[in-house]
């Protein structure tokens, strides 16, 4: 949000939104799913831009709302999600392609280590861009990833029906995170996040994790601190 | 699916996966391969310019093909007999273990000499052929290690992944009368004492059996692809050739079979050119077997290419490159699976070929991180198919399960923004005894134990984005 303002972008916050759907498409509930999915087109519609700071939500409503919408046989959803879905972005692209800044004026004295989500990396194909505005922020300490990009094992509901998996995999990526020396691990995706934020708290590993918007909005003034976030619709 | 009832559903993937989980031997020997062809396989694709090009021919090609598969078939049919072979149609396992087992009969063979084939493990032919008194030989070191220790394979490629050079010495020390004392676990000693093992076998034999990779529908030509040569010896050597082959296995032309014979290799073992590629087309007198039969098996293959998403998973060439990047193969491992084929792969093609409802736990066996569908050569979406999968599973499973009534419910809450938010309130006072700097440490009950068993649990925030938003910040 502060990160937005500085770069002069109006952000809207519609207070009638709340889930795209992701989970229960993803755990088989595909009817519940479109519901979701209607609700979250008709709340964004007005909106310019539509900008996530969770890449798999984008990747659910870029990548999947057109074939629930498909499925719901409903042509007013299908032209509903066709016309919205190209305006709907993860916060690095807006940042990046459509604002053109690398550098959002951060400072963030600190060893960070950048851990690319799946659904960032894969079906957003991120690429170099969360890499590049982390590189941009002063004072840090960017610290590679052994294995960046294994996944970290949560997956949704995997983490739960399949948590014994799950705890193996994540174990692994403790372990790189550990082995990278970062004190801060950061991610596009607050659900990888909670994932690894859980074992590492619950460990009393000493590694912390904070989304990236929160280290781009740092500055001098709380060298430490973050701002919330959520998904909100954006206009210049 | 028609076939629903016919096949006994398949143990749980969890538990299966919390044994195999628990075995550090098989975690290492897994890690060590799955990550050692994985390096291996990257740079083999690197080096070909118009990868992207070879895949989106791969995947096009065998898309037109499963749309005509009928025709082609009947086309091959015709080209196969033509050069002299016989063709069988069998549509289920059972049918097809019948006319492999009547044809060994009528030859009058006690054994018969197998290349590696996953259709053939797919209809457990071994095992018919055993009640028929007949012994079916392994020739593929691996697939030969798997059949000496009573397993079943647990990668479609690398039969015997699971187990290291240590474990395989010892059990050739017990099997097999070759092996001297002093056998070392040199990979190159432990293939020699196979191959005395196998080598009389070989030319004592007067039947073999193998599957096929391809079979060109215009000319009638079948494709062996392998790295030993045991596969050549099997179907060159006997004088009755018999082959079992799945009906989606086909292509149409001789030119199509270049793409997937640079697609194959480089995916499969990180090769230019895979070592052997046997071919053969008919019967030639004096020259090879002077008897072949191919036996077109469907068992399931045709609900499957009924399902509009679903029938991707026909383009398949058992490269095994999915189940080489899979977070989730490389800890559990194959067997978990509980099916001929594992991995990715297998968490889309069993319950396809057996129905849902008898492998209702093998979709949501993924974390869905795509490195399956990144790494394909033949471009299945295998998370698509997965997603498509378990809408399947939740719609067979009924409305009153547990957790088809919490999704209900946690959707009726994300469809009303008072009740959510009065929600939000509710979970920070039920929350309020268990959360300490802003996490949930203690057990939680039912499945989210699955979760609070090994991680904490952030707790929600004392005042949500919304609210803080709403106060105007
Ligand atoms: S699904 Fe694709 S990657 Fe996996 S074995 Fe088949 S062809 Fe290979």
């Amino acid at each position: 949000m502060e990160v937005l303002e500085r770069l002069g972008v109006t952000v809207e916050f519609p207070a009638t939104q709340t889930c795209c759907g992701q989970l229960h498409f993803n755990t088989g509930y595909g009817p519940e799913a479109a519901r979701l999915a209607r609700r979250f087109v008709e709340t964004f519609a007005p909106s310019e831009l539509v900008v996530s700071p969770s890449a798999s939500c984008v990747a659910m409503v870029r990548g999947h709302y057109p074939r629930l919408a498909a499925l719901s046989g409903d042509q007013g959803l299908i032209d509903a999600v066709a016309e919205l879905t190209p305006r709907v972005l993860e916060l690095t692209e807006l940042l990046v392609d459509r604002l053109g800044t690398t550098d959002v004026g951060a400072y963030f004295p600190h060893r960070v280590t950048y851990h690319p989500s799946c659904h960032g990396l894969r079906m957003l194909e991120l690429g170099e861009r969360p890499l590049n505005l982390l590189r941009a922020v002063r004072g840090i300490d960017l610290v590679e990833l052994p294995g960046a990009s294994e996944c970290c094992g949560f997956g949704g509901t995997f983490a739960v029906k399949n948590a014994d998996t799950s705890v193996a995999m994540l174990t692994d990526k403790l372990r790189a995170i550990l082995d990278s020396g970062a004190e801060v691990c950061t991610a596009t995706d607050s659900s990888c996040l909670m994932q690894i934020g859980g074992a590492l708290s619950r460990q009393r590993a000493g590694v912390r994790t904070m989304h990236l918007a929160e280290i781009l909005a740092s500055r001098e003034q709380h060298a430490a601190g973050g701002s919330p976030s959520g998904s909100a619709g954006a206009s210049r | 699916m028609s076939h629903d009832m016919e096949h006994p559903p398949l143990s749980p993937f969890p538990a299966a996966a919390r044994l195999a989980l628990a075995d550090t031997q098989l975690r290492a020997n897994l890690r060590h391969a799955t990550h050692t062809i994985r390096e291996k396989r990257d740079a083999a694709v690197a080096e070909v310019d118009d990868w992207q090009a070879l895949r989106e021919s791969g995947r096009a090609i065998k898309e037109r093909t499963l749309r005509h598969l009928d025709s082609h078939l009947l086309e091959l049919e015709a080209s196969v007999t033509r050069a002299g072979g016989t063709v069988h149609w069998a549509r289920d396992g059972d049918e097809c273990n019948r006319i492999v087992a009547d044809l060994v009969r009528a030859h009058g063979a006690r054994e018969v000499v197998k290349a590696k084939s996953l259709t053939t493990e797919e209809t457990r032919l071994n095992a018919a052929l055993a009640r028929h008194g007949i012994h079916a030989l392994e020739t593929d070191l691996a697939q030969l290690i798997i059949q000496l220790a009573g397993e079943t394979p647990s990668h479609i490629l690398v039969p015997a992944i699971h187990k290291n050079r240590a474990e395989v010495r010892e059990l050739f020390l017990r099997s097999l009368p070759q092996a001297p004392a002093d056998l070392s676990d040199d990979p190159r000693a432990l293939a020699e004492v196979a191959r005395l093992h196998l080598r009389e076998r070989f030319l004592a034999a007067g039947v073999g059996i193998s599957g096929a990779n391809f079979a060109v529908a215009e000319t009638g030509t079948v494709a062996v692809v392998e790295s030993e040569g045991n596969a050549r010896m099997c179907t060159t050597l006997p004088d009755v050739l018999i082959t079992v082959m799945g009906i989606e296995k086909l292509i149409p032309t001789w030119e199509d079979l270049e793409v997937y014979l640079q697609l194959l290799p480089r995916s499969a073992t990180a090769e230019r050119m895979n070592p052997y590629t046997s071919l053969w087309t008919g019967v030639r007198p004096g020259d090879g077997p002077q008897e072949f039969h191919l036996v077109l098996i469907d068992n399931g293959r045709t609900s499957v290419l009924a399902d509009e998403v679903g029938r991707q998973a026909l383009r398949c060439i058992r490269c095994s490159a999915c189940l080489n990047v899979c977070p989730v193969y490389e800890r559990t491992g194959g067997h978990a699976y509980g099916s001929t084929y594992s991995g990715p792969i297998g968490a889309i093609l069993t319950p396809l070929l057996v129905g849902v409802r008898n492998a209702p736990t093998l979709p949501y066996a993924s974390s869905l991180c795509g490195a399956c569908y990144e790494a394909c050569p033949v471009k299945i979406n295998i998370p698509e198919v997965l997603l498509h999968l378990r809408q399947q599973v939740v719609g067979a499973e009924g409305p009153r399960t547990r957790e088809a009534v919490a999704m209900r419910l946690l959707a009726v809450l994300f469809g009303h923004r008072q009740l959510y938010e009065r929600a939000q309130r509710v979970g920070r006072l039920l929350q309020a005894p268990l959360a300490r700097r802003g996490m949930i440490r203690a057990r939680l009950p039912g499945p989210l134990a699955g979760w609070t068993d090994a991680r904490d649990l952030p707790a929600l925030a004392a005042q949500s984005f919304r609210e803080w938003w709403g106060r105007g910040r």
